[in-house]
């Protein structure tokens, strides 16, 4: 770290910092029993099916995991291509 | 009143559930509650040294099971306190000598007599934590505020899970004030939102243990130690109390922010 960074109040992240996110990601995957593998496998398939009926922005689509509690969730956010509906 | 089953369990080893079994039974002796301390370790006994009972052993849990000895005959009293008993593990025999369905036998015969079972867990997923966990009503896991460990309970608590024991409760051991003030070890509100579990007590790190535990004397009967007015604390929530969570003071000083930035961290 500069000299500038410090002055700037820029900092490295303290080790809790990087303890809190290493055990965030560790214990999403320990309780799904889901790799990022899979999980980008699932993404590929999501987007298979949907863009069979619906046209989607494949570059937006974002499948993810949330907590609250004890639950994990996986989330998918699917945007629309301009919101606009593919006629049959 | 019948017993209510404790079990104090943690994925890793060595993260303070002996200690926390000798500490909330004799701090529950303290508020007159009747208690019976259970090592379920066994093959690698430990509870009765922490406990400071450990020459007056003579039948443990493997002779109660097999029928050697009543099972009054294997309690050992705690002469300190009116109403502490410990039944101590076997040293000689591995953990496949006792089976879940013998610990809810023998919980159930003291059911009746008292009010606090408290079983101690060996380290694990194997038949010794099944056999610690199956008789409880209760589950405390136990953790420090460490990555590794942190990951085992959550381990730990999803198998609990799985046994549908539903009431959980957390204890975070070892916590270093200064450490968590120089934001270089997990505070207490980082664990407890990982691990999403009710909070039921936070031991500070505490010399005294050492020193206690070289007497055989639990640090929650002496008014000095900070580990033990915790312990203390614990046993109150048991009962239902409310008292509030000690202070380790989370957020860090002007002056530490001052030190960190001259680190450069
Ligand atoms: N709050 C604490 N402060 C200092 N030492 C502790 C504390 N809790 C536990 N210890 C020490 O840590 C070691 C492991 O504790 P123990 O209760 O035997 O763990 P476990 O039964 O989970 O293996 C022991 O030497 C004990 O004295
Ligand atoms: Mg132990």
């Amino acid at each position: 770290m500069s000299i500038w960074d410090k002055l700037l109040g820029r900092r490295e992240p303290t080790s809790r910092e990087v303890a809190r996110e290493r055990l965030q990601l560790v214990l999403v995957h320990d309780r799904a029993k889901i790799s990022p593998q899979l999980l980008q496998t699932l993404k590929d398939e999501i987007i298979a099916v949907i863009s069979r009926h619906v046209d989607i922005d494949r570059e937006g689509v974002e499948v993810t995991f949330t907590r609250s509690r004890r639950q994990s969730r996986l989330v998918a956010n699917i945007p629309l291509q301009g919101s606009r509906q593919r006629r049959k | 009143m019948a017993a209510r089953i404790l079990t104090i369990t943690s994925g890793k080893g060595g993260v303070g559930k002996t200690t926390a079994t000798a500490n909330l039974g004799a701090a529950l002796a303290l508020q007159g509650q009747r208690v019976v301390t259970i090592d379920a370790d066994i093959g690698l006994r430990n509870l009765d040294v922490v406990m400071g009972l450990e020459n007056r052993i003579v039948y443990d849990l493997v002779d109660v099971v097999e029928g050697r000895c009543r099972l009054r005959q294997a309690m050992i009293r705690d002469k300190r306190l009116s109403e502490l008993y410990l039944l101590p593990a076997a040293q000689t025999r591995d953990k496949t000598a006792v089976s879940p369905e013998d610990m809810v036998r023998l919980t159930d015969q003291l059911r009746p007599e008292f009010d606090f079972v408290i079983i101690d867990s060996p380290a694990g997923i194997e038949r010794g934590f099944k056999n610690a966990i199956a008789p409880a009503d209760e589950i405390l896991i136990i953790t420090t505020p460490e990555v590794s460990a942190v990951r085992d309970a959550d381990r730990i608590i999803g198998l609990v899970e799985a046994e549908e024991k539903d009431t959980t409760y957390l204890i975070i051991n070892r916590l270093r004030p200064d450490m968590i003030r120089r934001e270089d070890m997990l505070a207490t509100s980082d664990v407890v939102e990982l691990l999403a579990i009710d909070l039921i007590g936070i031991v500070p790190e505490d010399e005294h243990i050492i020193i206690s535990t070289n007497r055989g004397r639990p640090v929650a009967l002496d008014n000095n130690s900070p580990a033990g007015q915790a312990f203390r604390n614990i046993a109150r929530r048991v009962i239902g109390e409310d008292v509030p969570f000690m202070v380790i003071r989370e957020n860090p000083s002007l002056m530490d922010r001052l030190a960190r930035l001259v680190r450069g961290r």
